[in-house]
């Protein structure tokens, strides 16, 4: 039986199945890694950690866009 | 250092030396600093006004743009009769306009990876007000480089972020690419030109740069080294996240392999706010 998530995603309630990956979670939204960054719980988690970091029930996630504009 | 004040002076920064946290010492701290402005557009504008406004003694500004009518909607440095004028004169007699008594120093040129070191090497701490993540990303490494202290801010349509990086400073502190390790490929982000910005939302991010700028010169209050603060102004939400070293970054990492910027030559611009 496969266990479910229940995570805050930009301040929404998600459920998804677990076990999961920063990197999976984005690839589940299909998000592009290379024009975002990901904060969870108040921490962005860094892109070299994508695919070592595991979610947690509880976790709040929250996607920061890539911008450069002047 | 020197804090003989001219009696102008006195009266010019008088709510400034009112201020416990600066005082006249920190007001000396202001006029001995040098800060470099890396684009004179949206963010560059206030940035550069509130800073000569402040007594920061010498300011650089940098950019290779000329005025142009869709600009004046938020880069609010330059007005009508600056059209067609380089952006750095335009910006640079605006500031001098506030506060005569300081010292502009114009770079009317193009960051690139031959001359960004001795200019960001010629400053005490530099500041980001780029539109292009190109500009970005070399401006970021040649401060790693040349450990300096790089005040950075960026806009898109109604959202703001600011960030301070100083990875040469005790506390395992970030720079920019443990935030974001390498531009987007071109195209999948959005530029102003494509998406627009709010013209005032510039000038909130401007400001708070400015804010962060005198803050690390005069060395009081919490420093924002190693926290980033975004700003949804529709929302009208500010949110501050912790921002840690990445140990596989390539600029600052335990192994960084970015130990020049030759690597700048081969990237092809990808334009962030091209209006």
């Amino acid at each position: 039986m496969t266990n479910r998530l229940m995570l805050t995603l930009n301040g929404e309630p998600r459920e998804l199945p677990s076990p999961l990956t920063v990197a999976g979670l984005l690839a589940a939204i299909g998000l592009d890694t290379r024009k975002v960054a990901v904060e969870r719980n108040e921490e962005i988690v860094p892109r070299s950690a994508y695919h070592a970091t595991h979610l947690a029930s509880g976790d709040a996630l929250e996607i920061v866009h890539f911008i450069g504009g002047g | 250092m020197d804090l003989d004040f001219s009696d102008e002076d006195i009266t010019r920064y008088s709510r400034h030396i009112l201020l416990g946290e600066v005082g006249g010492t920190g007001q000396a701290r202001l006029r001995a600093a040098r800060v470099l402005v890396v684009g004179a557009g949206g963010l560059g504008s206030p940035l550069l006004l509130y800073l000569a406004a402040a007594g920061i003694g010498t300011i650089g500004v940098v950019d290779d743009d000329h005025v142009e009518l869709s600009n004046l909607q938020r880069q609010i440095a330059h007005r009508t009769a600056d059209l067609g004028r380089a952006k750095a004169d335009s910006a640079a007699d605006a500031a001098r306009a506030i506060n005569p008594g300081i010292s502009l120093v114009t770079h009317p040129t193009r960051l690139d990876p031959d001359n960004a070191l001795a200019l960001v090497s010629a400053y005490d701490i530099v500041c980001d007000g780029t539109d292009n993540f190109a500009t970005r990303f070399l401006l970021s490494d040649a401060c790693v480089l040349a450990r300096r202290t790089l005040v950075s801010a960026a806009v898109l349509r109604f959202e703001g972020q600011l960030a301070t990086f100083k990875p040469h400073a005790a506390g395992d502190l970030p720079c920019y690419r443990c935030l974001y390790p390498e531009p987007p490929p071109a195209g999948l982000v959005q530029s102003c030109g494509e998406a627009g910005v709010l013209g005032a939302v510039t000038g909130v991010m401007g400001t708070l740069q400015a804010t962060e700028v005198l803050k690390e010169v005069l060395g009081i209050g919490d420093t924002l080294a190693g926290r980033l603060l975004i700003w949804d102004a529709l929302a009208m939400r500010f949110r501050t996240i912790r921002l840690r070293r990445d140990p596989a970054c390539p600029a600052c990492g335990a192994a960084a392999t970015l130990h020049d910027l030759s690597h700048h030559r081969l990237a092809a611009p990808a334009p962030a706010c091209a209006v």
